[in-house]
């Protein structure tokens, strides 16, 4: 019988820091994931974490992981040539064959840019797969800010908006919520536009508010969920809403089925 | 057909076949109730007829057997996760037909919710046979009736326990060799009537009301009442939720397990995600929750063959 609670080792290659609690960790892995998808990633006597893969090739896979407990903290003590542990992947990921030759809005915040990073690179890679790609950054502050250096290459290739709910003396870019520089965005054809939204509860909220009133239609909007996850695999319950087993059928969702996950 | 016995060759019976079983049935353990005083009736091994408690209804379901409380699913030593053997003899539960059927509930969850059969479950799972009780006049709480849950046709062996007067009727003929006596007419029965009806609603009606059921003040009343201590989904017998867990060992560090441990929706804590989010606070909502998983949303998605988290990417 298969365990399906049994991980594989993944060997760490490298980490690298991108704020003071988030650090990327480059896993040797040929796992090709749907963009989106998430692992349940574990050190043996400590405890097991539900992550979304940040990016991947044929060769690694990235997990960008914030330090903010008894899992993550172990996670953060390791070096490269450590191994964690890792079943998966798990849910559904974004459709992105359904979003070719559309234009494609991104609106990310804070850590919610992890799970949407690959597609973001997908992109960077293939520019021509998609007729634009939008995207819109949100942190708390300057010093959270996540992928700089992939951000500043983003720049060279599509419209990028890099915001923070607070500055510092320092910082000359835009400040404010997301839902803040939606208003003016130019949006061509809202019918044939995708948008994805992930982040906190409330960001999410009120930016998916924000593109309808921007006529984008309920069905081209795309959110991820993040929900309390033990087993990843339908059997736990912990993740469940209403009807809905979020690892299952999530962690994406279009907005159409999103907005009925209410408690 | 059926086969007549007494105690003594029922006896007799139970020791043949605890060579290749476990065998569980309802039993009381004198003052372990939750008052003082009292005692508590819930299900353990057996090795002969006068251990079994068949005039109280128990407390706890027979659920423990296949899904223990806490169920360890790896030991580590060092990087090393090792499953844990499990002892090679059967499993036969003596359980009445409502507890049978409880069953096929946690089935549909752990063997046929998402992708894959949880093996932990299904290697107990598939050791069971079901050694059921006749019940024809039932507790006075019971509602078996109202919930289809009164007959279990899929015994292996059923037993009518009359004083000294056992009649069984074996269905799984592997079972024969250990009942002898003599062959009796005999066809099981169930309760056709309990003492209390309860009326289920139409699921197609509640799917045209859902925010009408949602808000309703009946969830009001267990926000001021209940005081989630998860009682409620310890003894359900179709309760399965649970939580993992790992532990080192405190005299060896660097050894431990990885656990699984039952949880409850009712109970704090159950949907705490990072950041300080948590879901459901009023015990009002973990209680619609839980009622609409139980009567509603695991109809839809379990029964209905409407395996809907197969949404195509
Ligand atoms: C689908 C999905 C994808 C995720 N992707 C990422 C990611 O890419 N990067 C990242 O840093 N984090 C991600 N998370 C969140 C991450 O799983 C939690 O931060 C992590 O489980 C906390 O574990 P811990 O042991 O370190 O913290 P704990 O010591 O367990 O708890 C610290 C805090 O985290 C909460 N928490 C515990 N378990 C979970 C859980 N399973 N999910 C959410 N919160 C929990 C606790 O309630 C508490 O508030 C994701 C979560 C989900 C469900
Ligand atoms: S959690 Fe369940 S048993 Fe406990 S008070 Fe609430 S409804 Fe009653
Ligand atoms: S995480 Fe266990 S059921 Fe979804």
């Amino acid at each position: 019988m298969t365990n399906v609670y049994m991980p594989r080792k993944a060997e760490i290659i490298s980490i690298i820091p991108q704020t003071d609690i988030d650090y990327t960790f480059r896993l040797k892995s040929d796992i090709l994931p749907q963009h989106g998808q998430f692992l349940q990633v574990s050190i043996p006597k400590i405890g097991e974490a539900p992550i979304s893969i940040s990016d991947y090739t044929d060769e690694y896979i990235e997990l960008t992981i914030r330090k903010v407990g008894t899992v993550t903290d172990a996670i953060h003590e390791l070096k490269p040539g450590d191994l964690l542990f890792i079943r998966g992947p798990y849910g559904h990921g974004f459709p992105v064959e359904d979003f070719k030759n559309k234009n494609v809005v991104i609106a990310a915040g804070g850590t919610g840019l992890a799970p949407v990073k690959s597609i973001i690179n997908r992109y960077y890679r293939n520019p021509k797969e998609i007729k634009k790609l939008n995207i819109l950054m949100g942190f708390k502050s300057p010093k959270d800010i996540l992928f700089e250096d992939e951000i500043k290459k983003w720049k060279e290739k599509f419209d990028v908006l890099l915001t923070v709910d607070n500055g510092n003396e320092t910082w000359t870019g835009n400040t404010g919520l997301i839902t803040k520089f939606i208003p003016d965005l130019k949006i061509e054809n809202p019918d044939d536009t995708i948008v994805i939204v992930v982040g906190p509860p409330m960001m999410m909220k009120f930016t998916c508010l924000e593109f309808l009133k921007r006529s984008i239609p309920e069905k081209n909007i795309w959110v991820s969920f993040e929900r309390k996850m033990s087993c990843g695999i339908g059997k736990c319950g912990h993740c469940k809403i209403n009807e809905t087993y979020v690892c299952l059928e999530g962690p994406v969702f279009n907005y159409t089925k999103s907005k009925q996950l209410l408690d | 057909m059926g086969v007549e016995l007494n105690a003594k060759s029922f006896n007799d019976a139970l020791k043949i076949l605890s060579i290749k079983y476990k065998i569980f049935a309802p039993v009381r353990l004198k003052g372990k109730g939750a008052f003082s005083d009292t005692d508590l009736v819930t299900y353990g091994e057996i090795s002969s007829y006068k251990d079994i408690e068949l005039s109280e209804k128990s407390r706890y379901s027979p659920k423990e057997v296949i899904y223990p409380i806490t169920q360890t699913l790896f030991y580590f030593t060092e990087d090393e996760y090792k499953e844990p053997e499990i002892d090679d003899k059967g499993i036969v539960v003596f359980l009445r037909p409502c507890d049978a059927n409880s069953y096929l509930k946690l089935d549909n969850i752990f063997l046929k919710n998402g992708p894959y059969e949880d093996n932990y479950y299904k290697r107990l799972r598939d050791k069971v046979k079901f050694f059921v009780i006749e019940c024809t006049k039932g507790f006075s709480t019971c509602f078996c009736v109202s919930t289809g849950s009164n007959k279990f046709l899929d015994y292996d062996v059923f037993f009518r326990f009359d004083d000294d007067k056992i009649t069984c009727d074996i269905k799984n003929e592997e079972f024969s060799y250990a009942f002898s006596g003599k062959e009796v007419e005999f066809s099981p029965e169930f309760i056709e009537k309990n003492e209390i009806d309860v009326k289920l609603p139409d699921i197609g009606k509640i799917s045209q009301k859902v925010e009408y059921v949602f808000n309703h003040e009946l969830w009001d009343e267990y926000t001021k009442r209940c005081i989630a201590c998860g009682r409620c989904t310890v003894s359900c017998p179709t309760c399965s939720c649970f939580s993992m867990q790992d532990i080192f060992y405190k005299d060896n560090p660097k050894c431990g397990e990885r656990r699984r441990v039952w949880a409850s929706c009712m109970v704090d804590g159950f949907t705490d995600v990072a950041g300080g989010h948590s879901y459901r606070q009023k015990y009002g909502e973990r209680m619609r929750f839980k009622v609409m998983h139980k009567i509603y949303d695991y109809k839809k998605t379990l029964q209905h063959n409407n395996v809907h988290w197969l949404r195509k990417v």
